[in-house]
């Protein structure tokens, strides 16, 4: 397959990627939200797949084989075990609301795209174009944490932010080495089993994952 | 052959005449209003001629006036730019004069008329002054004259407190846009070199630092946009606009603000020619907020007057969109996209002054025949004013941007010019200009709607109002003058070619390309700006297309026709249906508020009055609903209050004591002895 | 004879759009019929429907005014106005180029800017509360189909939409993401321009629910055949306009018979896949609460301008 065709293939999926972090920003459900974070992740490691046959670095399809089995399978299958068992609300509010956060989602794109222009006049690799979607995704993950009210949000706003900065190291450098990389899935996973005994704790202690009630718990003096 | 020029200074001092007029047959109402308007008329017929005469020829010309200051004499200077804002001028104010003879009539009351003609052809005199000034003296002078005409004419009806605070608030922010101005020239007379550094010309030659020019532009843009009503200085406008007689606000909104849009271009294109592209970029982002607030504002009021002066702030926004951009492809060296962007900036400016006048004269006929000015309170005047409604009908579609008419021709024109932002160099602006695109769609498609609003709560449908005044028919000069901006409204959209080619000498003069080698290559039926592969409308075949389908069908149809039959409203077996059941203004802007509200200050409130006390019975229901604007509340409110603050401070030196005023000047005199 | 058959192409084009708007409409809610487990009236039901309203008398409010009658004639002829500038069967149109994209969704506008003044002429509320809504969805309409258009129009370096059509069909097939971002927003535009489900049920029957319906309410005889023929006509055309934005290839670009024939099979082929994608959305989707089409179109307003975005980030 020539070259041309992968690297439409490569923006392509960029593009669905950012989608899917858009759509996920603009998402009431639980459930949707654990949806589409799974196609996130199928799409990232489509992705670095396809980077590691262009770039003919092999380590980049092990870590694909890595986001897959992470990020697609294992973690949302946990995030939905979460949902059911701390019997979460299925609607989230938003702190703004949602086409104001899409047009500050714009904002982050036309910004990160400001932002890497340097870059992409200096790197030579075919996926430096797609670096701006890559920081625009990282600045929508964390967008989603500072909006939202409910705990189970801000974790996913956390992988998404990996997510993004995952996929920033593929098209910055086409990945990072595989010791980093098989590192940072466990620091992963292990944070979502963290996250995951933290959140049972406060649950049962409060009664409540929302956090607007957190607030309350400071001190008034 | 009389040149274009003396055509022009002899139209200004044609304006003395219908004050003689006043003096000598005052006594005569009916006499003196046809008289005095019928020569005012013909004035602005030659200012016309000489506007026409100055653009098709292309050429430039000067007089030196010999009064003036001692040694400062007044330069006067008609080149096609000034041209064709004579042009713009002239033509609304003839028709708006044909329509002052029946409007002025037909004003109740003994309302001070010698004072309305007096000022109304001062006005006007000094606003042709401004454009043929050539330095800036004359130009102040000049400017400062149709400032205080117009706020004599706001003054009309100064028995009511809201005229004398909407007159006194106009005339503040006319001060500080006039001081702004000041400054502006007195920056760039500074630099100039010689004592006839005042002149324009001296201007042109020297050479500002990239600083001071910056500070030059920056004052002239703020000081002329708080006369054209750019936000955040338009508080002034809806204030202003709908207090004064309908023949003036017409005038107002139509010519006056294009005074200021005049000043803008001869200051950034001619005077200061080189400028960096933020300039662009800024009037670009004050055209775009202008143009959304604008119309968002407008489509929350239910007053007609104040409703038309909202709008004036949405169209000076689209024509400053036009300038920006113009001003942004011409400091990255692309003459030919500047050259569309200012055609189409004035191209507005010409439409605006046309369909803006037509609705602030139908509506002057409106509340003159129903006597009152809140839209609610009208409905079904389709029936008893058909004149009247159908050229108002033509302002409505031609503002509302739709084809055939001349509102379309200039969108399209502002859109393709912003279809050619990719070529820019700078990769942001490349993606931000687009969005502005966006919004001047979202702009187009809300004037729409609020326009249907108008026409539909004013016109049609039944008499919402409790008062049920004789309504007729508007006179006759004013039904003529109407019709004939109409008529003016439907040409231009259907010949932009033909004006276009004529509009070419301003844009070579002012961005060195000219439109019309591409613009007319198909003929003069087809407008295709810089490539007929790019983009091409045809206005004349669009709009015989629709009629010429129309007439197929309706005849097609009428080979055998129907019955058709009149019943009744169809009430759905209720027969209680009142007016008052209908749609009013504020009930079909609710879905607007409801999406656009947050930009507002908007308190709603409902509460039922109960029979007897008893909340079962609800006698009447009452609903109460304040929108206010949040830039006087940021803005305004906070400068008004430091500076009552300050002047309050300052005031404790004026105490009475006569020997606190010896001491002042005892301090004085030392202290001017010590300096000197 | 080159001039003959330039205006033989034309007017076959003008004709098929109006004769087989009908059909389209039909075929879509014989496929919403069956996808509702119900049996359907056949494609040529709405055929009928104009045919009996035609036959109609026309029964008017007593204080209907020219407005109210002038605006079916105006909605039909807006309807084959568009028809003649669209690329469906053919490059070879010679009146394209008196209107552009822009120019054409000007001239829908001015069709709707007229049917909301006519129901807001009798002075019922159903009236009002029509006219008000349908210019509130248009107005949210406007920024999104404009921004799809800009990314079409970037990528065919016109807005004419002969280069357009042209332009796509004469490269080779690549596969962009800005095309595929600026078609789902401009398939959420139709959808919202052409009032189906999740905008506006058209066959909705409680007024309060109604949004284009409630602006025809009074109308009767042949004025509501000529509008209902006209919104059929305009759903047929934009739908088109996407298939000529997004899928050209077929149209015939040479103007001989067979090429014609060819482009012609094509364009049906193209409108029943189109159709029944419409049909999956209507069917998949309940209508949604008014206020709720601000995230709607927000959305279509969102992909468009991530076309945009994407065609100078990517491209």
């Amino acid at each position: 397959m020539n070259l041309q065709l992968l690297a439409q293939i490569n923006s392509f999926l960029a593009a669905l990627v950012l989608l899917s972090a858009f759509a996920m920003l603009s998402q009431r459900k639980i459930n949707g939200l654990v949806t589409l974070f799974a196609w996130q992740g199928l799409f990232l490691s489509i992705n670095t797949a396809v980077v590691g046959y262009v770039a003919a670095k092999h380590h980049l399809y092990i870590s694909s084989l890595l986001t897959l089995s992470i990020k697609v399978i294992l973690l949302p299958y946990i995030l939905h075990v979460l949902v059911v068992r701390l019997k979460i609300k299925k609607e989230m509010e938003t702190i703004v609301n949602i086409p104001t956060m899409m047009m500050i989602g714009i904002a982050l794109v036309l910004f990160s795209y400001k932002l890497t222009a340097p870059v992409r006049e200096m790197s030579t690799l075919i996926t430096r174009s797609t670096l701006a979607v890559a920081l625009a995704t990282v600045m929508i993950g964390l967008l989603m944490m500072i909006t939202r009210k409910h705990a189970v949000t801000q974790i996913i706003g956390f992988l998404a932010m990996e997510n993004g900065l995952f996929f920033a190291a593929t098209s910055a450098t086409y990945g990072m080495p595989l010791v980093v990389e098989l590192g940072v899935a466990l620091d992963v996973l292990i944070a979502a089993f963290i996250f995951g005994i933290f959140f049972f704790q406060i649950s049962t202690t409060f009664d409540s994952l929302s956090v607007k009630q957190m607030e309350s718990l400071r001190e008034d003096n | 052959m009389i040149s274009p020029i003396e055509l022009s200074t002899f139209s200004v001092v044609a304006f003395i005449i219908p004050i003689l007029f006043v003096i000598l047959i005052g006594n005569n109402r009916r006499l003196l209003i046809c008289i005095s308007f019928s020569v005012s008329a013909l004035a602005c017929l030659i200012n016309v001629v000489s506007g026409i005469m100055a653009v098709a020829f292309g050429k430039t010309e000067h007089v030196i006036l010999p009064i003036g200051l001692p040694s400062l004499p007044f330069h006067l200077r008609l080149d096609p730019l000034s041209g064709f804002f004579l042009f713009v001028i002239g033509l609304l104010s003839f028709f708006v004069s044909i329509y002052s003879i029946g409007y002025v009539s037909g004003l109740a009351g003994d309302k001070p008329i010698k004072r309305l003609i007096v000022f109304y052809n001062i006005f006007i005199a000094a606003m042709i002054m401004v454009c043929l000034a050539d330095d800036a003296l004359i130009f102040l002078v000049a400017w400062e004259v149709m400032a205080a005409a117009s706020y004599f004419l706001v003054m009309f009806e100064d028995g009511r407190s809201e005229n004398r605070r909407a007159a006194y608030l106009y005339m503040v922010m006319a001060h500080i846009g006039a001081v702004l101005i000041l400054l502006s020239f007195g920056v760039m007379a500074g630099f100039s070199t010689g004592f006839e550094g005042y002149t324009f010309d001296a201007m042109r030659e020297a050479n500002l630092p990239l600083k001071w020019a910056t500070v030059a532009f920056l004052l002239s843009f703020f000081g002329f946009s708080a006369k054209a009503g750019v936000i955040p200085m338009h508080v002034w406008l809806p204030e202003a606009h709908p207090v004064a007689p309908s023949n003036v606000s017409a005038l107002m909104s139509g010519v006056m603000l294009k005074t200021a849009i005049y000043g803008i271009i001869r200051i950034t294109f001619d005077i200061i020619k080189v400028f960096p592209w933020w300039w662009g970029a800024m009037a670009l982002a004050f055209g775009l907020v202008s143009a959304v607030m604008g119309v968002l504002f407008a489509l929350m009021q239910h007053d007609l007057k104040k409703l038309l002066a909202y709008h004036s702030v949405e169209n000076i926004g689209i024509i400053l969109i036009g300038i920006g951009l113009s001003m942004i492809f011409t400091s990255f060296h692309l003459p030919i996209m500047a050259a569309l962007a200012l055609i189409a900036g004035l191209y507005h400016t010409m439409n605006h002054a046309m369909f803006k006048g037509l609705l602030f004269m139908g509506a002057g006929a409106v509340i003159n025949a129903t006597h009152e000015r809140n839209m609610d309170e009208m409905g079904g005047l389709i029936h008893l004013m058909p004149w009247t409604s159908s050229f108002f009908l033509v302002g409505c579609i031609s503002i509302s941007a739709l084809p055939p008419f001349n509102g379309f021709v200039s969108e399209w024109l502002t859109f393709q010019a912003f279809l050619l932002s990719p070529s820019m160099p700078i990769p942001l602006m490349k993606l931000l200009i687009p969005l502005g695109a966006a919004l001047l769609a979202l702009t187009g498609a809300l004037a729409a709607a609020c326009f249907v609003k108008v026409y539909g709560v004013i016109f049609l449908g039944n008499w919402r109002g409790h008062n049920h005044p004789v309504v007729t028919e508007a006179a006759w000069s004013m039904r003529i003058g109407m019709m004939l901006t109409a008529l003016t409204c439907l040409c231009l959209g259907i010949l932009p070619t033909i004006i276009i080619d004529l509009m070419d000498s301003i844009s070579e003069r002012l961005v060195h390309a000219k439109l019309s080698s591409s613009s007319g290559i198909y003929g003069w039926m087809w407008l295709t700006p810089i490539d007929p592969e790019r983009a091409s409308y045809s206005g004349p075949l669009v709009f015989i297309g629709i009629i010429a389908v129309c007439a197929i069908t309706y005849f097609m149809l009428h080979v055998k026709p129907g019955k058709v039959t009149r019943v009744p409203v169809w009430d759905c077996g209720f027969q209680k249906l009142t007016p008052k059941m209908q749609y009013t203004a504020v009930s079909f802007a609710m879905p607007f508020r409801r999406i656009f509200g947050f930009l507002f200050d908007i308190k709603e409130q409902v509460w039922m009055s109960p029979q007897q006390g008893h909340c079962a019975f609800p006698v009447k229901t009452n609903y109460y609903l304040r929108v206010r604007d949040r830039f006087w509340g940021w803005i305004y409110r906070p400068i008004i209050d430091i500076v009552v603050l300050m002047s309050r401070k300052a005031g404790m030196l004026q105490h009475g004591r006569i020997h606190m005023y010896l001491i002042y000047s005892f301090v004085t005199i030392i202290f001017l002895l010590a300096l000197l | 004879m080159k001039l003959l058959h330039l205006i033989f192409i034309e007017i076959l084009q003008v004709l098929i759009v109006i004769f087989a708007a009908p059909a389209f409409v039909g075929w879509v809610d014989m496929l919403k019929c069956w996808s509702q487990g119900r049996t359907s009236a056949g494609v040529m039901q709405q055929y009928r429907n104009i045919a009996k309203l035609f036959v109609k008398d026309v029964v008017m409010a007593n204080n209907a005014s020219w407005i109210f009658r002038f605006t079916p004639y105006l909605v039909f002829s807006t309807g084959v106005m568009v028809a003649s500038v669209i690329p469906i069967i053919s490059t070879n149109l010679f009146l394209a180029p008196s209107a552009d994209i822009i120019v054409l969704i000007g001239i829908f506008a001015t069709a709707r800017f007229f049917i909301a003044l006519a129901s807001l002429d009798i002075g019922t509320a159903f009236g009002g509360m029509g006219a008000s809504r349908e210019m509130m969805i248009a107005s949210l309409t406007e920024p999104a189909m404009l921004m799809a258009i800009f990314t079409v129009s970037l990528t065919g370096g016109s807005t004419s939409l002969l280069h357009i059509v042209r332009a796509f069909t004469s490269g080779v097939v690549v596969v962009r993401p800005s095309i595929m971002f600026a078609s789902i927003a401009f398939a959420l535009v139709v959808i919202a321009e052409a009032g189906r489900v999740p905008v506006d049920n058209p066959s909705t029957h409680l007024e309060l629910t109604m949004v284009h319906e409630a602006m025809i309410l009074e109308y009767s005889g042949r004025h509501l055949a000529l509008i209902e023929w006209g919104a059929m006509i305009k759903f047929f055309l934009f739908v088109t306009l996407g298939i000529a934005c997004f899928l050209p290839w077929g149209i015939a670009a040479t103007d001989d018979l067979v090429s014609i024939v060819i482009s012609v099979f094509l364009m049906v082929v193209k409108l029943i896949v189109a159709g029944s994608v419409l049909v999956l959305i209507e069917t998949g989707m309940a209508k949604m609460r008014l206020f709720r089409l601000t995230e709607f179109l927000g959305a279509a307003f969102l992909m468009s301008t991530l076309g945009l975005i994407f065609f100078f980030i990517l491209e």
